[in-house]
């Protein structure tokens, strides 16, 4: 004796936000009922099991039926199978879209390919994510890289008229797309400490900053990437580090501007010289794809571990950074201001964002 | 050649990839009319296809229009091979053909494959140009409109009502051709869905036809069926009531009000009705002018000789002539023949009563398909008639001449006719067909309501009679007439206890009311009302041809009996007594028979309060089974507390002193006089509803009796903040809020267990319906407070071991600070609150007619006259039973000899007796005026899908329908040879569902709708073979398409105003 069959379709759509998060989850229907029974809607509303059970069947059963539309939004409006109200809309697309921080921290800057995929379980069991969750998001990466690919335009636009996604999560989407682009490396045990958030950040700099977007805003892949010409520029820039002259020149202006004004005054003054070649070293090697990947590697070996271990604070690191580019500027025999403004405009931001525990 | 149909195929969208490799899809388009094909150009590589056609242009009969859908098939072009179709829409042009409806047809449509489902969209352009056609005898109906609203489609107003018209045809399954082993079954469905939307559209037209024949212009309360017989056949048949329309100009009809009270309709009327024979006699003249009360004491002062004022009866070779000839067609009633106009006490009575039987059974069939009428139409309602049958199919040998199924459905409407007639009434109200088939078996059936109609609704320009005729008026009886009986009380057709009307006190209720029909909004009700279900399971042997029909017809009776039982038991346990929309089905499996009784129990003012239920043991001794009884007796008494207390009951208890019969004339009226407010004194002194009569005896002498008190105590009350009802608006709620919710829902349970019980059955049975509802309750608890109307159960047996119930309904909110406050509670300070004018105002009114008519009524009770004639027929031949079966009116006879388990003083069988006068319509669109419904149902911003809502019920709350743009009635069959892909067969029913949702929006869309009303799911077949990974699913659904519009507060406004101006001009008019 058994229920063979119990559907339940209305008219508008039903759509309960507390089972489709489950569902999102990857949590299976029998684990999904046992969420709602401790979750006590059962005894707001006399209820029983069974109900629960089919009503969370219908649900997902729907949910499974509009996934499909949901991989492109934009069908989601205008497809007659689903009168859904638009307000549900979009909540739906924006809950499908969104991820979980722990799990988009794994594959940031990975590939987006079958491999990756194939490593979702690894990931799975130790983000505790489901599997079907990881999916999910994976998917949901994937194609929005794909979209966004061969468009014209900004990057974060794009991802918003596609999806329509709301402008916060169309950045982080830009975010993830911009590092699986550029492969940068995230995975290092050293990198470890930054959130994806503070990824996301410094990948919103790059883009406004150092892409080919930044000067040219109707090329392909304007948005995702690097402008190679400024790359070439930044070799110019070793003539800080080369020239001793004005590596000393340059040393001299920014201790003399942060004289008294910070406690770890000696510190920087005798690591002024290390740290200026870490900043430039890097900008000189980003024409390598390869030093493009270490980028954010190297930004904390080469100058935030040296300050960390010297116990900077974060305003100390303000500070430096601050004189140490506009030092520049009154430098007279260098020549490449706005170069170095581009460049260091960017490091600043991102340093700051990253220069914590 | 007179029609021109005009087609364009503008673009395609979400097409699916039919070319793996270049993932796209090269598209056209074949458009196809009768034998008329075109195509588009081939849309190269695109899913978004853009063909902006040109017109295609069709030239046809007017013939072909109305049978013929519009074929449009999108193809995917192929060099090499064949073309692969994409998939069909089919387009029902008929809105089109009726200027009153749609002009043009544009929109986008999905593209519906039977193996694959909705397979993008496209969109299409259609028109149709109409040459006049004045022949006479054309074999068209263009323009008659149709109506699958069961009361007079608002914005409309009816001229005249004409009556019942049928019609069926009949054709081979294509499914069961030999041709069908070749095809495809891709080809077969197609086949299928292409044939019944033909038959249904020639359906259409004969049945237009019949209507212009007797003068008519629109069907009302169409209801159209197919009958899978399998071998034998593909049976499509329809019946509704014809009618004359006019339609509302926009001025007049700003909201539902104004045809509920006639005197604001334009009295001109008699004139535009279209009769142009003048055959038609005239009844203006002999019509005396009533001054008196509602039913008809005064004096007569014409004879009924004259030829009655009904329309030109249709000249329909059937017709039978007059009540005599009719029984004897049906002799195994014996009762109520010898024409019971004769019978009758008073001779006034008789004299109407003469008058409007000989005009009603002028024409064949008196009945009426509508469930709610314009105020006025309903006089008396005697109760439910009801007849099934059981019948042996054999193949249909002349598609073209289906005698055999027009015989059967003619043998039961006889019986019926009969069975109203044996109730004093000469027509039934209410009126469906279904049908149940298994096999080779099926059983037919019938019901209605018996009833005795205002017979100058039958007469043109009738319902106009507002402001120059007051005579309808002035006879409107207060809100409690259609609960009186019309059958003669010394002459009962079924022993029933009758007492005075506890509202007027001049007439004789029955102690309970049964009917088919919605509650008359005029009826004052105490409290809120509520589903009452009464659900049976039979087992039967499995058996073969005659032996397997005689086997369920002996069944039946004791089914019937059974839910009978069943819901009288609820109903006292509820504290009710009055049931609407009953509506039993009975389903034949293999080797069950399901009995599915469904109704609106509701505590009518009118009618003494229901005694309660008083258990019985059968052995006095034994102790422990005392105790167990007084156990039981204590929950039942706790439950009608509890239950009372849930729907709000508590009426005046003013009861004791008129239980029991006749009471001294003088001091009934003095009680009147001192109207309602003292009965409140008198509440506190008596509290002996269900002490003082119990009239209902429950009786344990065995298990069986235990366990079915203890099934009737299982039914759970909705949780709080649900009503439920099955009738169209809840009895007791009235300011409904702009939320709705229309939805399906299918269940199917397997039966495991081979060697099951009855009684196990029953449970089963039981519990999937009540499983059901909690689900329902669940599904919508965020719609609190809000009632599920219009609950439409419909069960089936599929196969051996399983059952099927399906469900419609809809769930619509409602302003909850409203309905607490008790209705009457301060008349003046809510100007506009319904429940007071549902209560107050027929008090009022009450009271002012019995001080007119106070003479009058003591003469009737001064007229015993009892003309104790025509002894009837005293017994019922039960050997007879084997072919067709009981009705509630042999059942009484069969009572007689069943077992004595369930009441013994009170009449099961009584019936209901309504007698709805000025019905208000419906009380519903009052409030809804009302409400501040600030939800608009604007298309939702951005979407470019306009949102159509769909609603089994006739009207949308907090809207005014403008236009009625045709109906939407559509069939659609899906197949899948890959079930479990699809999520098995609760994934493949779930997406068909909400497949046919889709097409229905898109076609109410496109013709520029924006809700679809009177919605039903007709059928649901569904055949799987988990094994073979198929299944089949064959859906039928039809409605309304209307245009609605957001009614505002400042239209509301003066609608109220009007509202209460008709109630006190009703009054004045009874003065």
């Amino acid at each position: 004796m058994a229920v063979e069959l119990d559907v339940f379709v209305g008219n508008t759509t039903i759509m309960d936000e507390e089972v489709y998060q489950l569902w999102l989850d990857g949590y299976t229907v029998n684990d999904a009922v046992k969420v709602r029974m401790e979750g006590g809607v059962l005894e707001e509303f006399e209820a029983s099991a069974d109900v629960l059970l089919s009503d969370t069947m219908d649900q997902y059963r729907t949910f499974q039926m509009c996934e499909r539309l949901l991989h492109s939004p934009a069908k989601l409006a205008n497809q007659l199978l689903f009168q859904i109200p638009p307000h549900r809309q979009a909540i739906l697309i924006e809950r499908y879209y969104a991820f979980d921080d722990a799990f988009v921290r794994e594959v940031l800057g990975k590939k987006l390919s079958k491999g990756t995929k194939k490593d979702l379980d690894d990931i799975s069991a130790k983000t505790s994510v489901t599997l079907k969750s990881c999916r999910r998001q994976f998917d949901n990466f994937k194609r929005v890289f794909k979209v966004v690919e061969e468009l014209k335009g900004p990057l974060v636009e794009n991802i918003r008229q596609h999806f329509l996604l709301s402008d916060k999560l169309a950045r982080d989407y830009a975010a993830i797309v911009f590092f699986a682009n550029n492969r940068f490396e995230t995975g290092k045990r050293k990198l470890q400490y930054l959130t994806f958030q503070d990824f996301a950040f410094c990948a919103g700099q790059l883009i406004n900053s150092w892409t080919i977007g930044a000067v040219d805003n109707m090329v392909e892949d304007m948005d995702v990437d690097l402008d190679k010409e400024f790359l070439q520029e930044l070799k110019e820039l070793k003539i800080l580090i080369t020239d001793k002259d004005l590596l000393d020149q340059h040393k001299s202006l920014v201790c003399t501007a942060l004289r008294g004004k910070t406690k770890a005054f000696n510190e920087m003054e005798a690591n002024f010289k290390n740290l200026s070649r870490g900043l430039v070293n890097i900008a000189a090697k980003l024409t390598n794809t390869k030093d493009v990947r270490d980028f954010f590697i190297d930004l904390v070996e080469k100058f935030i571990e040296p300050c960390r271990s010297d116990r900077w604070t974060a305003s100390d690191m303000r500070l430096y950074l601050t004189h140490y580019t506009n030092s520049a500027h009154i430098l007279d025999t260098f020549k490449h201001q706005v170069v170095w403004d581009r460049y260091m405009g960017v490091i600043k931001s991102c340093i700051f964002k990253m220069y914590h525990d | 050649m007179p029609g021109k149909l005009k087609a364009k195929i503008v673009a395609g969208r979400h097409l699916p990839v039919m070319d793996r490799a270049s993932d796209l899809t090269d598209a056209f388009v074949e458009v196809k009319f009768g034998n008329t094909t075109f195509k588009t150009d081939v849309c190269p590589k695109s899913l978004n296809p853009q063909w902006n056609s040109e017109w295609f242009k069709f030239e046809v009969d007017d013939e072909d229009l109305q049978d013929e859908p519009l074929q449009i098939t999108v193809l995917d072009h192929d060099t090499y091979s064949a073309n692969d179709a994409i998939g069909k829409v089919y387009i029902d042009i008929d809105p089109l053909l009726c200027s009153e409806a749609a002009s043009v047809i544009s929109g986008w449509f999905p593209i519906y494959d039977t193996i694959h489902g909705i397979r993008g969209e496209i969109n299409v352009l259609v028109k149709v140009e109409l040459f006049n056609d004045l022949n006479r005898f054309r074999q068209s109906s263009c323009g008659v409109k149709f109506f699958c609203t069961t009361s007079i489609p608002r914005c409309y107003r009816a001229a005249m009502v004409h009556g019942f018209v049928e019609e069926l045809v009949v054709n081979e399954d294509p499914e069961y051709q030999w041709i069908d082993r070749i095809r495809t079954p891709r080809a077969s469905n197609e086949a299928r869905q292409r044939l019944i939307s033909l038959m249904s559209g020639e359906l259409q037209r004969k049945i237009g036809l019949k209507v212009l024949e007797m003068g008519g212009n629109a069907v009302v309360g169409y209801l159209q069926c197919f009958d899978l017989e399998g071998e034998s056949g593909l049976v499509v048949r329809a019946i509704g009531t014809a009618c004359t329309l006019d339609k509302l100009s926009s001025g007049s009809a700003p909201n539902t009000n104004t045809h509920v009270h006639p005197n604001t309709a334009p009295a001109s009327n008699a004139c535009n009705s279209p009769s142009k024979d003048g055959k038609e006699p005239v009844f203006g003249e002999d019509l005396p002018s009533f001054s008196g009360p509602p039913t008809p004491f005064r004096a007569l002062p014409t004879s009924s000789s004259s030829p009655p004022p009904f329309s030109p009866s249709k000249p329909c070779s059937r017709q039978s002539s007059s009540s005599d000839t009719d029984l004897s067609l049906t002799p195994k009633t014996g009762m109520g023949s010898g024409g019971s106009a004769g019978k009758e006490a008073g001779p006034l009575k008789t004299l109407l009563r003469q008058q409007t039987q000989t005009a009603l059974e002028q024409r064949e069939f008196p009945f009426f398909t509508l469930t709610s009428f314009p105020p006025g139409f309903l006089v008396h309602v005697g109760g439910v008639v009801s007849a099934r049958s059981v019948k042996l199919l054999d193949r249909i040998h002349n598609p073209d001449e289906p005698e055999t199924r027009d015989a059967w459905w003619e043998e039961i409407r006889q019986e019926i006719k009969s069975h109203a007639k044996a109730l004093g009434c000469h027509a039934v109200v209410g009126y469906s067909e279904s049908t149940s088939i298994c096999e080779e078996v099926c059983i037919l059936s019938a019901s209605g309501t018996a009833a005795i109609l205002n017979p100058r609704y039958m007469r043109e320009g009738c319902l106009d009679i507002g402001s120059t005729d007051h005579r309808f008026e002035e006879p409107s009886p207060p809100s409690c007439g259609f609960c009186h009986i019309p059958y003669d009380e010394l002459n009962m057709p079924f022993p029933a206890q009758l007492t005075y009307c506890y509202h007027c006190r001049r007439q004789k209720v029955p102690d309970v009311l049964f009917t088919t029909i919605d509650m008359p909004p005029e009826a004052a009700v105490t409290g809120k009302g509520c589903l009452i279900q009464a659900r049976l399971c039979r087992l039967k042997k499995k058996a073969q041809g005659e032996v397997n029909a005689t086997a369920i017809s002996n069944l039946l009776p004791f089914m019937e009996y059974e839910l009978h039982t069943q819901l009288m038991n609820k109903l006292k346990l509820r504290s009710m007594n009055a049931l609407f929309g009953l509506h039993i089905q009975i389903s034949v499996g293999e080797n069950m028979l399901l009995g599915l009784a469904s109704a609106t129990g509701v505590y009518l003012t009118a009618l003494p309060a229901p005694g309660g239920i008083q258990i019985a043991g059968k052995t006095p001794g034994d102790l422990s089974n005392e105790h167990h009884i007084l156990t039981i007796q204590k929950r039942i008494n706790d439950t009608i507390t509890k239950n009372k207390e849930l729907y709000q009951i508590n009426p005046p208890e003013l009861t004791e002193e008129v239980v029991g019969s006749p009471i001294p004339e003088p001091r009934q009226r003095s009680r009147l006089f001192r109207s309602h407010s003292e009965s409140s004194d008198e509440l506190s002194e008596l509290d002996l509803s269900h002490g003082k009569k119990d009239a209902f005896v429950l009786e344990i002498d065995d298990t069986d009796a235990v366990e079915d008190i203890h099934s009737l105590l299982t039914d759970a009350p909705p949780p709080t903040g649900f009503y439920s009802c099955n009738t169209e608006i809840m009895p007791g709620i009235y300011n409904w809020t702009t939320g709705v919710q229309m939805f399906t829902s299918v269940r199917v349970f397997r039966l495991s267990n081979a060697n099951l019980t009855n009684q196990g059955l029953n449970k089963i049975f039981t519990d999937l319906c009540e499983n059901l509802l909690k689900s329902f309750y669940f599904k919508l608890r965020s719609m609190i407070p809000c009632c599920l109307c219009h609950l439409n159960f419909t069960v089936a047996v599929p196969e051996e071991e399983l059952i099927q119930v399906a469900v419609t309904a809809v769930a619509m909110t409602f302003d909850k600070d409203q309905t607490q406050e008790k209705p009457a509670d301060k008349p003046v300070t809510k100007g506009c609150s319904e429940t007071e004018e549902q209560l107050q105002f027929p008090l009022e009114l009450c009271a002012d007619s019995s001080s007119i008519t106070t003479q009058t009524s003591s003469k009737i009770s001064g007229v015993p006259e009892s003309t104790n004639v025509s002894p009837r027929a005293a017994s019922v031949d039960y050997g007879s039973f084997a072919d067709r079966c009981s009705t509630w009116l042999e059942l009484l006879r069969l009572k007689a000899h069943t077992i004595r388990r369930g009441s013994v003083k009170t009449s099961r069988r009584t019936q209901s007796l309504a007698h709805s006068v000025s019905s208000l319509e419906r009380s519903s669109p009052l409030p809804e005026g009302r409400s501040r419904s600030l939800r608009s149902n604007r298309s939702f911003g951005g979407s470019s899908v306009p949102v159509v809502k769909m609603t089994p019920l006739s009207f949308l709350p907090g809207t005014r329908i403008i236009k009625y743009l045709g109906i939407i009635n559509m069939f659609f069959i899906r197949e899948t040879t890959s079930l479990r892909e699809e999520g098995g067969v609760s994934g493949f029913l779930h997406s068909f569902i909400a497949e046919v949702f889709a097409m229905v929006r898109a076609h109410v869309a496109a013709l520029g709708g924006n809700a679809v009303v009177s919605y039903s799911m007709k059928e649901c077949v569904l055949m799987e073979n988990p094994n073979k990974n198929q299944a089949q699913c064959l859906i039928n659904v039809s409605g309304d398409a209307v245009i609605c519009v957001i009614e505002t507060d400042q239209e509301s406004m003066p609608s109220t105003i009007n509202v209460v101006q008709t109630c006190s001009s009703g009054a004045d008019g009874a003065t």
